[in-house]
């Protein structure tokens, strides 16, 4: 399929933008070609068995890998080139939470709000942490702090620097309802009420679905399949990723990287 | 320039904080420092004769063997919770991450060494307040944490990680240690030498060269 | 690829056996007996040249590891990690022979003498410089890490010779009034053995290259019938 061109109708360029993505590790080739738009404020759902590649797709398109071969770009901005001004629009939550268990929430939230040139950083700090729902433990150790707290206050550090484009690294694990919903609800930055753009990887269609406006389905390092704007079917989604990823299609194509 | 030294700064702060609150890295390498001292005491024999020619191998082997431990943490304990992308994650320089590692294992360092350089005159009876022993740990020590820092990330890549650090680290550090060795016997003789010798010239030679080195190459071991 | 098997490889697999022959002939024969020491100190002949190639060797880990930065180039990397290893033979080589010409000479196997304190400093650090790679399985981050110690290590080795060298010296200066003293055939002898050597170290890794590239190429070929369509 082809890439949606960088500039969109309107001139604003894509909020993350993807054009012939390959990743080699040594001579296994995890990403075969990797073509993805996404627009500001279009959130989109990556679905895929384990080993298609979501993770390495995460860790490129957040810029912390780079491709083997192809471009990614951020809000126009090639990592390549300006990695500082690319990262400082992005927000990652993962199955890591990235805290520092032996500070306190407020060290940790003003550590990165440092790292991130985060304005008025205290001050966006009481509002963020009162947001999260974790105001009154600001000042207690992250290591005493359950886990539920933890990935509130992970979500806090993701957004602080309110970046255009989320990245959710398979966030299933641990997310109650409550979680779910303030997550949705972060994906809206508070203060101007811009909508951020989303990427969220996972192998659980509903939460993916809760999360999006577009799907696709990644699958042996490619993209099998991606929805296009509008109203999603999720019995139709669900029959696409089992087609995708039934061990017949699978050994049809002479079997998926594993 | 001043967001690159702030963020500098925070990381060092950082270090320092999580640091104050555990004690774990001063603890061990102060303790682990007075044990090298204790046993190269058994080990040689030492005594009131051989004293000044054994004195500055005994503190530096100390020193450098305390050091690595905590070198290794600088960089293991991101690696282990997983911040380590967490900080790559953020708009900084790879450089600007190597100077603020490599502060903060500096701070560790010359803080232990505050702490063992009594109990070692102590030991060997020597006086410590002498400005030119002051000198030579110091750059000897700056020398020392600029390789390591950039070796300690090299070393947290791999499958064997502690015992890499050593392994890559010594050999390299071979001319910080005969310098510091040296300067320091000079810096303790109770008849100094007529003519120096080129010591202190050497460790800030080393000093400058492989900061450069180190600053240029860090961000080359993070990619992937 | 070259099937050839036994024979020679490409013009340096003609010139290098007859040279190195030329040079034991001269080594051994044609260069007389040294006054003061002896007949051992024809060892000199491959010392001398098994550091230098040594030496060489580590040059071009440090080339290939900055040009593997720079380009990613997959062959800069098997240049580096082949001139490691066939510079550790050859380092050792020197350490061993200069050991053999020490015990002798000056009554002891090692003496902590400068230059052969600093190759015994430059084998350590080839030695650690492979036991990284060993140690990490991704290639490309394996050739970055390796890279950097390679380059680092490049830079190491005249500041640990300059700071060992204030620090003792009874190694016999070649260049200088003291030592022995080379008659004309000798100061032929050794040129003769320098190019055999380096030619030799030439060869060498040029057969280690492309050792290395046909493993890289056989491992491409299985992963891409196990792992790809």
């Amino acid at each position: 399929m082809s890439p949606e061109p960088t500039v969109a109708e309107v001139g604003i360029p894509a909020a993350l933008f993807a054009s012939g993505v390959t990743k080699r590790f040594g001579h296994r080739l995890v990403l075969k070609g990797i073509n993805l738009s996404v627009a500001p404020g279009e959130r989109i759902a990556i679905f895929g068995p384990n080993g298609a590649g979501k993770s390495t797709l995460l860790r490129i398109l957040s810029t912390v890998s780079s491709p083997t071969t192809g471009r990614v770009e951020v809000d126009g901005i090639d990592p390549e080139q300006d990695p500082r001004e690319a990262r400082r629009r992005i927000g990652v939550i993962s199955h890591y939470p990235y805290l520092y268990g032996d500070l306190t929430a407020r060290e940790n939230l003003r550590f990165y709000g440092r790292m991130y040139d985060v304005p008025h950083l205290d001050d966006r700090i009481t509002r963020m942490a009162t947001r999260v729902g974790i105001a009154a433990r600001l000042d207690d150790r992250v290591d005493t702090f359950s886990h539920g707290m933890q990935q509130r206050l992970a979500m806090a550090r993701a957004v602080l620097h309110d970046p255009e484009v989320l990245m959710l690294d398979e966030p299933e694990g641990g997310l109650d309802q409550d979680g779910l919903n303030l997550l949705v609800n972060l994906l809206t930055e508070p203060e101007s009420g811009r909508r951020r753009a989303a990427i969220v990887v996972t192998h659980h269609l509903d939460l993916g679905l809760a999360l999006s406006d577009r799907v696709a389905i990644l699958v042996g390092g490619r993209l099998a399949f991606q929805s296009t704007s509008g109203e999603l079917d999720a019995a139709s989604v669900r029959e696409h990723y089992s087609r995708h990823t039934s061990p017949a299609y699978a050994s049809a194509r002479g079997g998926p990287g594993k | 320039m001043r967001s690159y030294l702030d963020k500098v700064l925070a990381i060092v702060g950082k270090d320092v904080a999580s640091e104050l609150r555990t004690r774990e890295v001063l603890s061990s390498m102060f303790v682990f420092a007075v044990l090298v001292i204790v046993v190269f005491n058994f080990a040689f024999e030492l005594n009131v004769e051989n004293n000044e020619a054994v004195a500055p191998g005994v503190l530096w082997v100390a020193i450098i063997f305390a050091g690595m431990l905590g070198l290794n943490r600088s960089f293991i304990s991101e690696k282990d919770r997983g911040c380590m992308e967490g900080l790559l994650l953020c708009p900084v320089d790879r450089s600007a991450i190597y100077v603020g590692k490599m502060l903060g294992n500096l701070l560790f360092m010359l803080t232990m060494e505050a702490i063992v350089l009594p109990i070692f005159a102590a030991f060997f009876n020597l006086s410590v307040f002498d400005p030119k022993l002051l000198l030579v740990v110091l750059l000897g020590t700056i020398g020392f944490a600029a390789v390591g820092t950039l070796f300690a990330a090299v070393a947290v890549h791999t499958r064997t990680r502690e015992v890499m650090l050593p392994i890559l680290l010594l050999p390299v550090a071979v001319p910080v240690l005969v310098a510091a060795v040296k300067a320091t016997g000079e810096a303790i003789a109770r008849t100094p030498p007529s003519t120096p010798g080129p010591w202190l010239g050497v460790l800030v030679g080393f000093d400058v060269i492989f900061l450069t080195v180190a600053y240029l190459t860090f961000e080359y071991v993070f990619q992937e | 690829m070259n099937e050839q098997g036994w024979l020679p490889r490409g013009p340096l697999g003609w010139v290098v056996p007859p040279m190195m022959i030329g040079a034991l002939y001269m080594a051994f024969l044609f260069a007389p007996t040294e006054a003061t020491m002896g007949d051992v100190q024809r060892i000199f002949y491959f010392h001398v040249p098994s550091a230098w190639a040594a030496f060489l060797a580590f040059a071009v880990v440090f080339v290939a590891s900055i040009q593997w930065l720079r380009t990613k180039q997959p062959r800069w990397d098997a240049m580096a990690v082949s001139a490691a290893e066939v510079g550790i033979v050859f380092c050792s080589i020197a350490l061993v022979t200069g050991s053999i010409w020490a015990k002798p000479i000056w009554g002891t196997w090692w003496d902590w003498d400068p230059r052969l304190t600093t190759t015994l400093i430059l084998w350590l650090i080839y030695v650690s410089y492979l036991m990284l790679r060993t140690s990490v399985e991704n290639p490309a981050r394996r050739a970055s890490l390796s890279a950097v110690v390679g380059i680092v290590g490049f830079i190491d080795v005249p500041v640990v010779f300059m700071s060992i060298r204030w620090w003792r010296t009874i190694h016999p200066v070649l260049l200088s009034a003291s030592g022995f003293d080379m008659a004309p055939s000798m100061v032929a002898t050794l040129m003769v053995c320098l190019v055999a050597f380096t030619l030799l170290f030439v060869h060498l890794l040029r057969l280690r290259i492309s050792l290395e590239l046909q493993r890289e190429e056989v491992h491409r070929l299985r992963d891409q019938i196990l792992y790809e369509e």
